[in-house]
């Protein structure tokens, strides 16, 4: 990689962002790979290197890149970081910059979807009510306009339309 | 003891027998759960592609139950801990709060920061405590060998939960499981991740993260394996046939949740607690406790 390719800013733009703010204490000794449970099964998720990519300002390879989603957030990284740099915040902040560059993975853009129309990540069906009533459960109801008003504000009902 | 309940989004639809033997329990043991209509999505499956909008959903959660003057109770650790994590940052932060209910007054909505959140399963374990669940056993679960898998978001962000217990080494569920009289496992990576959250990310991923954990538990002649999460119950228990198939395995392992277990030994009847709606069969579990 060329180094004219690089940003030195993207750090700063990953510590200016909600969880990202610890990230230039990683002094890159492996911790958060070695109790990853991801990692374990899949090495192409590897959360050392991804610090270090953004350290290194690769900016477009990292925010482009399908591992940055693989995070499962079971925060076992953030809890033994020697310098509490707080990986599953960071991917989060990660994510969040990803998205604004555009890269939504699609199942992101479904959750969304769901959550705006329904104020729920999983619709409750006229049948699952049936259900709850059988049962002796109270029925929820199948929207929520608050939720949906704020997803408007925020801007999240314009994520959806961001491509594949 | 009184509670704003916090279903969640999976319970509801897909973890109906432990929203049942939550409610059920909770009865028998004098916890008053308290349904609230207006409650929605705690923001946790938004926090990966815009933490505003999630850090909206969860304080408006909060808000509501503070109108109510109550606290939540959880039957789910990723709303828990979603909701604890933005109670603790508001709570911090003077300037975020402000910041965030100028957003939220436009749905009529403000939060103070007056309310404390706790997963079910914690408030069986501080609340009413272990005393007072060994008093009302009628039916203890002797000769049964279980597995616990307290789930991820139970724990941690541990700074969240002020640390009421080690995230590395936590002992609750395995002593709530004991005081009712079962034995518990141990087993290989037992504080391992279900892999729930990222299966509609990468479901190979996910499917082998799961199925790593029932050889484990299956190894340890368990009869069962005990949680307390919908999330983590959907990956053992729904996906288990999945599972099965994919890596060519046989389990056949029953996956309860606490409550389900608790209410067994509470002597209440096994129907009402969902044990029916349980996706792999729990009837030699059953017969082993006579029933």
């Amino acid at each position: 990689m060329e180094v004219t390719k690089l940003d030195p800013t993207f750090k700063d733009e990953v510590s200016n962002t909600r969880g990202g703010q610890n990230i230039k204490r990683c002094y890159q000794c492996g911790t958060c790979n070695v109790g990853c449970p991801v990692r374990e099964i899949e090495e192409k998720y590897n959360p050392r290197r991804i610090i270090r990519m953004t350290v290194l300002g690769m900016k477009k390879r990292v925010l482009s890149s399908d591992f940055i989603w693989l995070c499962s957030a079971c925060y076992t990284c953030n809890e033994r970081c020697p310098q509490d740099v707080r990986i599953a915040d960071v991917m989060n902040a990660l994510k969040n910059l990803a998205v604004k560059e555009g890269y939504i993975h699609s199942s992101f853009a479904k959750r969304l979807e769901l959550i705006e129309t329904n104020g729920r990540l999983f619709p409750v069906s006229q049948f699952d009510n049936t259900k709850r009533k059988e049962l002796g459960l109270p029925q929820i109801p199948p929207k929520n306009e608050e939720v949906q008003e704020l997803c408007k504000l925020t801007d999240s009902n314009k994520l959806t339309n961001v491509g594949e | 003891m009184k509670y704003a309940l916090f279903l969640g989004c999976l319970a509801p639809v897909m973890g109906r027998q432990f929203e049942l033997s939550a409610r059920k329990v909770a009865e028998a043991l004098g916890v008053e759960l308290v349904d609230v209509e207006d409650f929605a999505c705690c923001g946790f499956p938004l926090r990966s592609v815009n933490e505003e909008t999630a850090l909206l959903l969860s304080t408006r959660d909060l808000s509501i139950a503070e109108g109510k003057s109550l606290d939540i109770c959880t039957i789910c650790t990723g709303c828990a801990s979603t909701l604890a994590e933005t109670n603790k940052e508001l709570s911090h932060d003077h300037e975020l709060r402000e910041k965030v209910n100028e957003k939220l007054q436009k749905v009529g909505r403000t939060y103070k920061g007056k309310v404390t959140v706790k997963h079910f399963v914690r408030v069986l374990y501080e609340d009413v405590g272990l005393e007072k669940i060994k008093s009302q056993i009628k039916n203890p679960l002797e000769g049964l060998k279980l597995a616990s898998h307290y789930g991820c978001h139970y724990l941690k962000p541990s700074d969240v939960f002020n640390k009421f217990e080690d995230p590395e080494v936590p002992r609750s569920l395995d002593q709530l499981i004991s005081v009712l009289g079962a034995e518990t496992v141990e087993y290989e990576d037992k504080m391992h991740c279900c892999g729930g959250v990222i299966l509609d990310i990468d479901d190979n991923i996910a499917l082998a993260m799961a199925q790593r954990k029932l050889e484990h538990i299956s190894a340890m002649d368990a009869d069962a394996m005990v949680l307390m999460c919908p999330l983590c119950g959907s990956m053992y228990d729904r996906n288990q046939r999945v599972i099965e198939r994919r890596f060519n395995a046989a389990y056949n392992l029953p996956v309860l949740f606490y409550t389900q277990i608790l209410g067994l030994a509470l002597g209440i009847d096994p129907k009402g607690l969902g044990l029916d709606m349980n996706r792999v069969k729990t009837s030699d579990l059953l017969s082993k406790l006579g029933f």
